[in-house]
C-alpha cells in the first residue's frame, strides 16, 4: 500500500480519537466543576431556609418547591394529551394524512427554541391575566414536554407487534379497549421511558419560565403569583456580583445536574433491564 | 323491536371507539395548534415593531430603548456568526465521534462513550452557561485569547477577526460554547447511520484494499449523506435557538464588531435579557418581533433537516 494512503487512514483515525477524547473532555470538565463548586456550597440550610437578599447566606427551599409544584404540573397536563396524541399517530390515525402532518411538526417542536414558548405563553396568559404566575410557568412547560411524550409514545406503540392487536380484535374487543389494555401494556415501558426523559429535560428549562413563572425572592404556594424557581434563581444569582449568591447559584446547579443525570443515567439503566 | 345483548354491546364498544378516536385526534391536533399559535401569537405581537420599522428592523444596527429606536442586525449576525462557527467546530467532530464509534472503539467501549456523548445533551443549559461564565470565559481570557491576539491579530486580512482585548466573554468563547452543545446531536444521528450501512456495502470495499478512511470517504459518507446534512442541520437549528447558555457567555452588546473577541449579542440571548425590563410597547413588540424571526428560520432549517432525514428513512424503508 502507498505510503500516502497508509498516512491518510493513520491520521483520520487519529483525528476520531482525538475527536472523541475532545467531546468527553468537555463532559468531564464540566461536570468536574459543578461538583467541585457545588459540592463545597452544599449545606442542609439549602433545603431549610428560603432565598436571601442580596449579601446574605440563606437556602433554596423555596426555590425548590417552586420548581417541583410546576414539573408535577406540567407532567400532570403534558403526560395525558402527549400519550393521547402519541397513541392517535400509531393506532388510530396511523395512516392518515393528520398524522403524517402532526408527527412531522411534533419533530420540529422537538428542537424549536423553548423561549419562543416562553414568549407565546406570556403573549397567552401572561399579558391577559396582567402578572407572571406559576400557572403560566407549568404551562410553558408543559408544551415543552408535549412533543417529548408524543414521539416516545408513537415510538413505544409502534414496537407492539401487531398480532397483539389482531387477537384483541379476533376476540372482538373493541379497539380503544385492546389499546388501553394491551398495547398500553406493553408498551408502558417505552411510554414511561419518555416521560421520565421529559421529567429530566424539563427540569432544567430556564428559557421558558423567563417570562411566565419569573421569580419570587420568598415562600409562596400560589399558583397565580410568581413562584420560585431552580433554574431562573441560578439564572439570577450567578449574574450578580455578589458571592453568597455565585455560591448558591453552584450549590442549586449541582443539584440539579445531579438529579438530570441519575434520571437519565437510570432510565438508560431501566430501558436496557426491560430489553 | 328487542336488540339482542351482544349486539347492543357491540354497538357501545362502537361509540367508545369513535369518542377515543376524537379525544386522540384532538390531543393531535393540539401539536399543530401549539406550533401555529406559537407563529401566530409572536407574529401579532410583534406587529407594532414591524408596522413601525419595516424592513429598517432587521437592516439597521440601532438598538436604543431610549429614544425608540429598534434595529436587529445586531442580534441577527451574533445569532449566525455563532452558530455558523458552532457548525464549524460540531460537524467534524461529530464525524470523528460517529466514526469512532462504529469503526475504531473496541466493541465493548461503545456503549459507555456513547451514553457519555449523549449526557453532553442532558446537561441543562444554564449549567453550560454558568461553566461558560465562571470557568470557560476565564480559561480563554487567560490562556487562549492573548495568543490569537499577539500571533494572528497583527495578520493583514484576517487580523481583524481576532483583534481587541482578551476578556473571555464574546462571539468566540460563544460558539465554542454552542458547538460543544450540539456535539451529542450531530454525533448520534451520524452514529446511527453510520451503523446502517449495509455491511455488504463496506466488505466490497474492504475486498478492494480500501483502508478505513477510503471507506469513510468514498462508502459510508455517500451512502449517508442526506442524513448527515440532516443532522446538520438539526444541530444549526438547536444552535440558532440556544438561549441560556450564549446570554451568559456573549455579553449582551449591542456593538456590530468583526472580531471574534468582542463581546456581542444574539436573538435569544436579546430576548432573555430585555423582555422583563422592556417597558414600552413598542420595546417588548421589537423583542417579540425578534423572535417571531428566530422562529420563522429555526423552523424552516428544522423542516429542511426531517426532509433530509426521511430521505434515508426511505432508503431503509423506516422513519426516524
Amino acid at each position: 500500500m502507498p505510503l500516502r494512503r497508509k498516512l491518510a487512514d493513520i491520521l483520520a483515525l487519529l483525528f476520531a480519537g482525538a475527536a472523541t477524547l475532545f467531546g468527553l473532555v468537555w463532559l468531564v470538565w464540566i461536570l468536574w466543576t459543578t461538583a467541585l463548586q457545588g459540592g463545597a456550597a452544599l449545606s442542609p440550610v439549602l433545603f431549610t431556609q428560603m432565598t436571601p437578599p442580596p449579601g446574605e447566606s440563606g437556602g433554596l427551599l423555596n426555590a425548590f418547591y417552586g420548581s417541583a409544584v410546576m414539573v408535577l404540573l406540567a407532567l400532570a397536563i403534558g403526560t395525558p394529551i402527549g400519550i393521547a396524541a402519541g397513541t392517535y399517530l400509531a393506532e388510530h390515525g396511523r395512516y392518515s394524512r393528520l398524522a403524517a402532518v402532526v408527527s412531522f411538526i411534533n419533530d420540529i417542536l422537538l428542537s424549536a427554541p423553548s423561549i419562543v414558548i416562553g414568549l407565546f405563553i406570556y403573549e397567552l396568559v401572561v399579558r391577559p391575566s396582567g402578572h407572571f404566575s406559576g400557572l403560566a410557568g407549568a404551562l410553558a412547560l408543559a408544551m415543552v414536554l408535549l412533543p417529548i411524550v408524543v414521539r416516545t409514545t408513537d415510538e413505544a406503540l409502534r414496537l407492539v407487534p401487531n398480532t397483539m392487536r389482531e387477537a384483541g380484535f379476533a376476540l372482538g374487543i373493541p379497539r380503544w379497549r385492546v389499546t388501553a389494555r394491551v398495547l398500553y401494556k406493553a408498551a408502558l415501558s417505552g411510554i414511561v421511558t419518555g416521560v421520565l426523559l421529559g421529567l429530566a429535560r424539563i427540569a432544567g428549562e430556564t428559557a421558558p419560565l423567563l417570562f411566565t413563572a419569573l421569580n419570587n425572592q420568598f415562600w409562596s404556594a400560589d399558583l397565580s403569583q410568581p413562584l420560585a424557581n431552580v433554574p431562573v434563581v441560578i439564572f439570577q444569582y450567578a449574574m450578580s456580583p455578589y458571592d453568597q449568591w455565585h455560591e448558591l447559584a453552584w450549590a442549586g446547579a449541582f443539584v440539579l445536574t445531579a438529579f438530570v443525570l441519575c434520571l437519565n443515567l437510570g432510565v438508560r439503566f431501566l430501558a436496557r433491564g426491560a430489553k | 323491536m328487542n336488540v339482542p345483548a351482544k349486539v347492543a354491546a357491540h354497538d357501545s364498544g362502537a361509540g367508545a371507539d369513535r369518542l377515543f378516536r376524537l379525544v386522540t385526534a384532538g390531543a393531535a391536533w393540539l401539536v399543530l395548534i401549539v406550533l401555529g399559535g406559537a407563529a401566530a401569537s409572536m407574529a401579532w405581537g410583534g406587529r407594532v415593531a414591524f408596522q413601525t420599522f419595516g424592513w429598517r428592523f432587521i437592516t439597521s444596527r440601532d438598538w436604543d430603548p431610549v429614544s425608540a429606536k429598534f434595529g436587529a442586525l445586531v442580534p441577527i449576525y451574533g445569532t449566525l456568526v455563532t452558530s455558523l462557527l458552532a457548525l464549524l467546530i460540531a460537524v467534524p467532530v461529530s464525524i470523528g465521534i460517529a466514526l469512532f464509534l462504529t469503526e475504531i472503539a473496541p466493541r465493548w467501549l461503545r456503549g459507555p462513550i456513547g451514553i457519555a456523548i449523549e449526557l453532553l445533551a442532558a446537561i441543562p443549559s444554564i449549567i453550560y452557561g454558568m461553566w461558560g461564565l465562571f470557568v470557560f470565559a476565564p480559561f480563554m481570557a487567560a490562556h487562549v485569547e492573548p495568543w490569537l491576539s499577539d500571533h494572528l491579530g497583527q495578520l493583514p486580512v484576517i487580523g481583524g477577526v481576532f483583534a481587541g482585548p482578551p476578556i473571555g466573554i464574546g462571539l468566540l468563547s460563544a460558539s465554542i460554547v454552542l458547538g460543544i452543545m450540539i456535539i451529542p446531536f450531530i454525533a448520534t444521528v451520524a452514529r446511527d447511520v453510520f451503523n446502517a450501512v449495509p455491511p455488504q456495502l463496506k466488505e466490497a470495499a474492504v475486498a478492494l484494499g480500501s483502508t478505513r478512511w477510503e471507506i469513510l470517504r468514498r462508502v459510508t459518507l455517500p451512502y449517508t449523506r442526506s442524513a448527515i446534512i440532516g443532522a446538520i442541520f438539526l444541530g444549526l437549528g438547536r444552535a440558532l435557538g440556544e438561549t441560556m447558555a450564549v446570554t451568559f457567555v456573549l455579553g449582551n452588546a449591542h456593538d456590530l464588531s468583526f472580531s471574534l473577541l468582542m463581546p456581542s449579542n444574539s436573538i435569544a440571548a436579546a430576548i432573555a435579557n430585555e423582555f422583563t425590563e422592556a417597558d414600552t410597547d413598542l420595546y417588548r413588540s421589537s423583542l417579540i418581533a425578534l423572535a417571531f424571526l428566530l422562529f420563522v428560520v429555526t423552523l424552516i432549517v428544522l423542516t429542511i433537516a426531517k426532509l433530509m432525514l426521511m430521505r434515508i428513512g426511505k432508503v431503509q424503508g423506516r422513519t426516524h
